[in-house]
């Protein structure tokens, strides 16, 4: 599971879960594969994702890098930056671990890099 | 010929062995290949730009890989495990999620630029149907699916309905969900060419009673899909699939037609 996957995951579809946003991490085994750099698709997702969320996924993960707090101003133009969020949204891999419900503390297994968001009969 | 969402499940028909079969079959490739080509001309994305897709039913991979070849990135979500680890196998791309569309998508809102689905909706109408209380899936799904796409993006879904009755109950969730659209046929009178895609959109049409859904979707989708720059509308294809159809009309009706030939629907040169 990528982090931009994880930027947009959410488990509202359990019965009695409002938000179910963001998602706790919890990893065993991260990995990282290089994925072609493109610019353009990065600063055009930059604003419709949670910069907050990708912030403390990364840190936990410990790819933060260079990553600053707050997104900075023209940011098509700064290539270090989109670079940066290139790296922790697309590059770096949960492989295996938990993703877990803020609100009822149900979790969701990672395998193999596969989320599992399957839902008993009896949650929906 | 019998239909596979009527054998088993969908998690349990693609097993290993039938997801092995699937992603090997040069033809099978062949033909998701050029339904995916087909449904991405059909969500109209600003020409010359990476776009976030999300493929319903990904399974191994074979449609995203079309739209990874367009510059676009993917995310996949299928209820097969089995499929989910070829594609993992096969480094699609995109990334892949294990998940049940009948129980709602599970994104936050606004997030996608288009949605596809290639051969896989057919499913969601499967034989455990009232079990699962087939019209709460559908509303669940189609509610999800439309707030999880930005604002005036589309889904366009290539399937198999069963029947009539299948399609319209289909494209009545998909009304009570928000969406504008409805079915577009290709090859209408080929059986063998025959494709249902049924092209959903968010924003500009909203006020479409359920009954005339069906009957307006044509028109309603043509309207929106007129080309700002004047090229080949992708709703009717190129003059040759304009000719193809109608020598399938006319064959259909066992009038005389020319034989096919790479000339078909090809400007002549005037001297
Ligand atoms: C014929 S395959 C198509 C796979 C891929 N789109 C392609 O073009 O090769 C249909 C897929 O739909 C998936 N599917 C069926 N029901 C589903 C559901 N309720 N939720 C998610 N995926 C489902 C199946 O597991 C299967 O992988």
């Amino acid at each position: 599971m990528k982090l931009l996957t994880h930027n947009m995951l959410s488990s509202k579809s359990l019965k009695g879960v409002v938000v179910g946003y963001p998602l706790k991490i919890e990893a065993y085994d991260v990995k990282v594969t290089e994925v072609e750099f493109n610019p353009e698709f990065i600063a055009k997702v930059i604003p419709k994702i949670d910069y907050s969320v990708l912030i403390r996924a990364a840190e936990y993960l410990g790819h933060v890098g260079k990553l600053p707090g707050h997104v900075p101003e023209n940011v098509e133009k700064n290539t270090d930056f989109l670079k940066e969020v290139h790296h922790a949204l697309l590059e770096v891999e949960v492989v295996k671990g938990d993703l877990v419900c803020p609100e009822s503390g149900r979790r969701f297994p990672i395998t193999d890099g596969i989320p599992n968001m399957l839902l008993n009969e009896d949650e929906v | 010929m019998s239909r596979p969402e009527h054998l088993a499940p969908p998690d349990i028909f693609y097993n290993e062995d039938e997801a092995r079969k699937y992603t090997c079959n040069s033809r099978i490739i062949e033909i998701q290949t050029k339904m995916c080509e087909r449904a991405l001309e059909l969500l109209l994305l600003p020409e010359n730009e990476s776009c976030l897709l999300l493929d319903i039913g990904c399974g191994s991979g074979l449609s995203g890989e079309v739209l990874e070849e367009h510059g676009h990135t993917w995310i996949g979500i299928d209820i097969s495990r089995a499929m989910l680890d070829i594609a993992k196998k096969r480094e699609v791309e995109g990334d892949v999620i294990l998940s049940d569309m009948g129980q709602g998508l599970p994104f936050r809102a606004g997030q996608f630029d288009g949605v596809v689905s290639i051969s896989a909706l057919q499913w969601l109408c499967n034989l455990d149907n009232s079990k699962h209380g087939l019209r709460k899936r559908l509303d669940v799904f189609f509610s999800s699916l439309f707030a999880c796409l930005r604002n005036g993006a589309r889904a366009v879904f290539q399937f198999y309905p069963e029947n009539d009755d299948q399609l319209n109950l289909l494209e009545s969730a998909a009304c009570k969900a928000g969406f504008s659209g409805g079915r577009m046929i290709d090859f209408p009178n080929s059986k063998k060419a025959r494709k249902v895609f049924l092209v959903l959109m968010t924003g500009g049409v909203t006020t479409v009673p359920v009954d005339s859904l069906a009957q307006q979707s044509r028109c309603t989708v043509g309207k929106n899909m007129k080309n700002k720059n004047g090229k080949k509308d992708p709703l009717r294809g190129t003059r040759r699939d304009w000719i193809m159809k109608k020598k399938d009309r006319f064959r259909n009706k066992n009038k005389e037609v020319k034989a096919d030939s790479k000339y078909t629907g090809r400007k002549r040169s005037r001297f």
